[in-house]
């Protein structure tokens, strides 16, 4: 987790498993997509959880605590999703995300701010300049129950109003039907609408039941294009487990050693107390290696977690446990 | 037929209305007058007053907003639940206490007594502490006595139930919660007491009862900025100025420790003292 602490990151040597090989070709036919995400091998249950587990038992203290609660800030996707949202709410959430602590000019500013598409103007507006991004959720959020037509204008509206990132649903009823090339086509036609802005995928995992549709829906994003790959909408239970997460950040890790290229990754609802975020940035560290521990590959979709975060820093600085009244309500 | 083993026990803490170990996995043993072996109790540390302080919190809202009437009604039945473990009582204060049976079981009726009194107050508080204020204007202009929080108390360290029970109940009685850290040398009438609270109505987390150390948890409770009083009646002698200041960052409520004779009318000084004052102006005919 720390310098002082963290082994030398290990050396990959790029492994090319049977199951990867000709990566190019899997996306040409329904059947081959098939063939290639059937033929991933099966997650291990009892194995994953026990190891998400056993990582969540270690011990981060004092200097790497501090440095861990300084990283999980600037990996914070502050997130205001709810039908109640006014542009007020979204003016102060902004203001937050720039400044999480207006008694205390340390505290580093957090990655995103994570609204409706109708709000994107508003957190632009209130956000430019600062190097907080605005990122959107999209495609008939949370469901994702509209045409690909609806999907892709909601998706053009959100870019054209400034948003950098856009968060992305799945069709998880192609999805759980078998129909993967449906679902790979929506996320490239999504891809392009965005343009520059960055694509997160989020698989809704508490709706795919298994951690081997968790991994295949990986895959499938990441072979679509996806920047990022998210857990949850948020609006689901189970969200972020770290079982779930662990499944995904090894799926992103052996996309890179395959492809080349880096997927970031974003657990997102449930994730509430400091050492929730503790835990999932050990996870990080010990399964994709500490090139994720980065707020451009690692991000973290939240909304009370920071308060807590920023108590247990004041509680670091100042030796006495502080209290939920000295921070904003959100 | 050969004789009974001793089930020898090992206490646990209470806290949010659960019986969690101490974090710290910590026991210390807990002998009568005599120094003959009693019981293991759980020995709290700092991290357990902590999660104990956050269950107090979660349980303000619902225990602060509850009707009088309701509070009393379940601080009624809390006695109800104390009566029937009486026996249960008496031998825990003769042991811990060194008293005769006698003396023990007048402690016990004192205490479960004080509750009763305690419980009567829930709907009368706002009245004899409130007040319609005379100004010089339109206004109907009133005070009324709202709880002040999350209270830590330190209780009696000599008076393992009857002082535990007032000033746990003089606290909780106008809608606080509380942190109790018991008696360190008799704690099982405080852990009995938890027992009974744990079957009675009241809330999980509105007393959250700690045994242990009160020089080792009571800096902590009295640091914490998310406490709003801090009740020192058992605080240790030579640390009572330290408390203070610390309770004096975020400007807590301090009630400090006296000579008190806890079998004495008890007055409504303990439950006054937790207790915040809101007054509204209310415009009137213009």
């Amino acid at each position: 987790m720390v310098a002082t602490t963290a082994p030398p990151p290990v050396e990959r040597v790029a492994p090319q498993p049977p199951w990867a090989a000709g990566l190019s070709d899997v996306t040409a036919s329904d059947a081959s997509l098939r063939r290639f995400l059937h033929g991933l091998p099966g997650v291990d249950q009892v194995g994953a959880e026990a190891r998400a587990t056993m990582l969540a038992t270690r011990s981060i203290k004092t200097v790497a605590k501090a440095w861990a609660i300084d990283l999980a800030i600037t990996m914070i996707d502050l997130t205001t999703l709810e039908g109640q949202d006014t542009p007020g709410k979204v003016r102060a959430l902004c203001a937050k995300a720039m400044r999480p602590d207006p008694s205390d000019p340390t505290v580093p500013r957090v990655a995103a701010v994570c609204v409706y598409p109708d709000m994107v103007p508003m957190a632009v507006q209130t956000l430019s300049g600062s190097g907080v991004r605005v990122a959107s959720v999209a495609t008939a959020f949370p469901s994702g129950r509209a045409s690909l037509a609806v999907k892709l204008a909601d998706t053009r509206d959100a870019v054209t109003a400034g948003a950098d990132e856009i968060d992305m649903v799945i069709d998880r009823g192609a999805f759980l039907s078998g129909r993967y090339m449906q679902v790979h086509e929506e996320i490239v036609a999504v891809r392009e609408a965005c343009g520059n802005a960055h694509l997160k995928v989020i698989l809704e995992t508490g709706e795919l039941v298994t951690y081997d549709n968790a991994r295949r829906a990986s895959w499938l994003a990441m072979l679509a294009g996806g920047d990022f790959i998210k857990t949850s909408t948020g609006k689901i239970s189970p969200a972020a487990t770290l079982p779930v997460t662990l499944v995904m950040l090894e799926a992103v890790r052996d996309f890179r050693d395959t492809t080349g290229r880096q997927v970031g990754v974003k657990p997102a609802g449930g994730i509430r107390t400091a050492k929730d975020a503790i835990k999932h940035l050990v996870l990080v560290n010990e399964t994709a290696g500490d090139d994720w521990l980065d707020p451009d590959w690692f991000r973290i979709g939240a909304s009370s977690l920071l308060n807590d975060l920023l108590m247990q820093r004041t509680k670091m600085a100042t030796g006495r446990y502080s209290g939920p009244d000295y921070f904003t309500l959100d | 037929m050969s004789e009974r083993i001793d089930v020898r026990k090992t206490y646990k803490l209470y806290i949010g209305g659960k019986f969690p170990r101490s974090e710290s996995g910590r026991s210390y043993e807990v002998t009568d007058a005599k120094g003959r072996f009693l019981a293991n109790a759980a020995l709290a540390s700092r991290k357990d007053a902590r999660d104990a302080a956050v269950a107090a919190r979660a349980a303000f809202p619902g225990w602060s907003s509850a009707t009088a009437y309701n509070r009393g009604q379940v601080l009624y039945r809390v006695a109800e639940l104390l009566e029937g473990r009486r026996t249960q009582f008496v031998s825990e204060v003769a042991a811990g206490e060194g008293l005769t049976a006698r003396k023990a079981e007048a402690l016990v009726d004192a205490s479960i007594d004080r509750w009763v009194w305690y419980a009567g107050w829930s709907d009368k508080v706002m009245q004899v502490h409130g007040s319609a204020n005379p100004v010089a204007g339109p206004y109907f202009d009133f005070s009324v006595p709202e709880p002040t929080g999350v209270v830590a108390v330190l209780a009696p360290q000599n008076s393992s139930l009857l002082g535990l029970v007032s000033v746990v109940a003089s606290a909780i009685v106008t809608g606080n919660t509380v942190v109790v850290v018991a008696s360190e040398r008799s704690p099982l009438p405080a852990v009995t007491l938890s027992e009974v609270l744990a079957t009675s109505d009241v809330p999980g987390g509105v007393v959250n009862i700690l045994t242990g150390r009160a020089a080792e948890v009571a800096p902590w409770l009295a640091a914490h900025m998310d406490v709003n009083a801090i009740d020192l009646a058992g605080a240790p002698v030579d640390s009572v100025t330290d408390l203070q200041v610390a309770a004096a960052d975020n400007l807590k409520r301090v009630l400090l420790p006296r000579l008190d004779d806890w079998t004495a009318t008890p007055g409504t000084e303990r439950m006054f003292a937790m207790l915040e004052t809101k007054t509204v102006w209310h415009p009137i005919g213009v």
